[in-house]
């Protein structure tokens, strides 16, 4: 009986998923259609857009150079590079703060009065103190991502029951042991929480940071497309970059579900 | 700290003794200070099960803390054979009102927690371990999450967790709490069986007046606002318990006992607005009504 009524559900499943997935094709064809109208009856404004084919065109010309490649590594980069160095400084940052009070109310005050600053606005200080344009940029990268971890982090340790930590040290641990085994799992589910949010944030600071100070990088390529006219290039970077943020989104995301099992349900 | 190594698994060791001389427990709001625990004399003996029941917010799970070690007495004494209690100790485990197993670690890990941060060899821990989780009925379920488990399967993991490291004296508050009524017998049932095969000291809380004379050799009722002793009632039913005892005619004279004891400390937390008395009332005056039908 019960295994019939699974049957049914997974077929009834497949059904649902089958429709949605045309759902979703139907709509990204809508959407092309639209755009091809737009541009061919000429909407006010619009004029300049290109057709979808040069678009097409310009991304297959795009995929053929080794340029644009070299764009995506350097940007690919310059997001590890300052987004590790984040979670580097940050988690212990964050785990110092959220368990020690001293700790916390010696550096708490500054940090809060540097946390509201868009990291963005970083930018002309980060370039005049950096000796390269490099190390500015994964400095603004960084800076990108550290305070959301670190308030994340802080966030995930004061969440953690009172009761767990009573358990641990009742069956015998020490505080290297609830340390270890309590708090920093115990947080994990806000840490990778602050990495998923920062990942986006990192991102945004990047292709600003890549179009007013950057050499290379799949921001700077996107300005100079402009720079060049070259309408169809703009929309090929455009699109890139919304790829590139959304493949190290779901890379954190698969990371989050590799370190923490247990929140898996079934 | 105790890490003997018995012969048996579930050793039948040395276990302790608590004695409570003069408990008081004060906390100081804003502007008022509240008397939670009020002079509480009374003594957990060794190897005895002793429940303590009274209305919700007396108190019980305050009185727990203070012998846990998490929490500190304004005045009197809490001795553990003789020495006083100073902070947490594997001496004495504690399973909680609401669920305390670690969320990150499978049922395994959560067993054996205890046996590995005190040090015990691999080889001894494995073996514990598997006869623990036999015991409880966890065998097959050792390396799921507790959030894959149902409540009852949990609450016997946490029981797991705390008797592998056989500690003189186990802790108990209401750790039978949001369980279906037969999922609950069943747990009674399993309990006492294992606490007539180990017989630890134990420290146990409930609400549940039949799994209060069910479990224990000895009852403490604690007053409401403030906390004191009011009562303690021997239960001198004998041992093994079982479910049919429920119906013998000693049982429910000792239960009679308690519900006039627990009634009156009931209507003052009721009278004091409390939700919690409220359902303890409800609770009680069915089974009193319960009781008149029967005789
Ligand atoms: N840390 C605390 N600070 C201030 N007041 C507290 C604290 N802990 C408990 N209390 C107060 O002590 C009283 C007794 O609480 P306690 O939790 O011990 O009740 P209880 O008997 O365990 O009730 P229940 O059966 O509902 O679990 C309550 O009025 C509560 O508000
Ligand atoms: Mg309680």
């Amino acid at each position: 009986m019960e295994m019939i009524q699974e049957l049914r559900l997974k077929r009834e499943f497949k059904k649902v998923f089958n429709i949605r997935v045309l759902r979703g094709f139907l709509s990204i064809v809508m959407f092309v259609v639209l755009w091809q109208l737009v541009v061919f009856i000429k909407v006010p404004y619009l004029e300049n857009l290109p057709y979808p084919k040069d678009v097409a065109a310009g991304a297959a010309d795009a995929a053929g150079s080794r340029t644009y490649w070299f764009g995506w590594g350097i940007s690919l980069i310059r997001i590890f590079v300052g987004f590790i160095m984040a979670q580097l400084i940050g988690i212990p940052l964050g785990l110092a703060m959220g368990i020690s009070r001293t700790f916390k109310d010696f550096t708490f005050p500054v940090f809060e009065m540097l946390r509201p600053i868009p990291p963005i606005a970083w930018i002309p200080l980060a370039i005049l103190f950096w000796p390269t344009r490099e190390l500015s940029i994964y400095f603004l990268v960084f800076i990108g991502a550290f305070f959301i971890i670190v308030i994340n982090v802080i966030q995930g340790v004061s969440n953690i029951s009172v009761s767990l930590k009573w358990a641990a040290s009742s069956l015998g641990a020490r505080p290297k042991h609830i340390f270890w085994r309590i708090l920093v799992p115990g947080s994990l589910p806000s840490i990778i929480t602050g990495m998923t949010v920062g990942m986006g944030v990192t991102w945004n600071v990047l292709i600003a940071a890549e179009m007013i100070a950057g050499q290379g990088g799949l921001g700077r390529m996107t300005w100079e497309a402009y720079t060049n006219n070259n309408i169809p290039f703009i929309v090929v970077g455009m699109v890139s970059i919304g790829v590139a943020g959304y493949l190290c989104s779901t890379l954190v995301r698969w990371l989050g579900e590799k370190a923490m099992p247990w929140k898996k349900r079934f | 700290m105790s890490n003997r190594n018995g012969e048996g698994v579930l050793s039948k060791g040395d276990f302790g003794e608590v004695r409570l001389e003069g408990v008081t427990k004060v906390y100081e709001k804003a502007d008022q200070s509240q008397r939670v625990l009020d002079e509480c004399t009374f003594s957990v003996e060794r190897g005895k099960l002793t429940v303590l029941m009274g209305p919700s917010g007396c108190g019980k799970t305050v009185l727990i803390n203070l012998v846990a070690g998490y929490e500190r007495p304004t005045s009197g004494r809490i001795l553990i054979d003789e020495s006083p209690v100073d902070g947490p100790g594997s001496d004495r485990l504690v399973v909680f009102q609401e669920t305390a197993l670690f969320p990150w670690m499978t049922v395994y890990s959560n067993v054996i927690f205890g046996c590995q941060v005190q040090g015990v060899s691999r080889g001894e821990t494995k073996e514990r371990a598997g006869h623990i989780l036999k015991k409880v009925g966890l065998y097959e379920f050792r390396d799921k999450y507790p959030s894959q488990l149902s409540g009852g399967m949990q609450r016997r993991a946490e029981l797991a967790r705390a008797m592998i490291n056989d500690p003189k004296i186990m802790i108990l508050d209401e750790p039978f709490r949001g369980l279906d009524a037969m999922t609950r017998q069943l747990m009674q049932e399993f309990y006492v069986g294992l606490f007539e095969e180990i017989g630890r000291t134990n420290l146990f809380v409930t609400h549940e007046i039949d799994e209060a004379i069910f479990l224990a050799d000895r009852v403490v009722i604690l007053t409401f606002q403030p906390g004191k002793v009011k009562a303690e009632i021997e239960i001198d039913l004998p041992r093994p318990r079982e479910f049919h005892m429920l119906a013998s005619p000693r049982f429910m004279e000792i239960r009679e006992q308690v519900i006039d004891l627990l009634y009156e400390e009931a209507s003052k937390a009721f009278a004091a607005g409390s939700k919690a008395a409220y359902d303890l009332m409800g609770a009680i005056v069915a089974r009193k009504g319960a009781c008149e039908k029967c005789e």
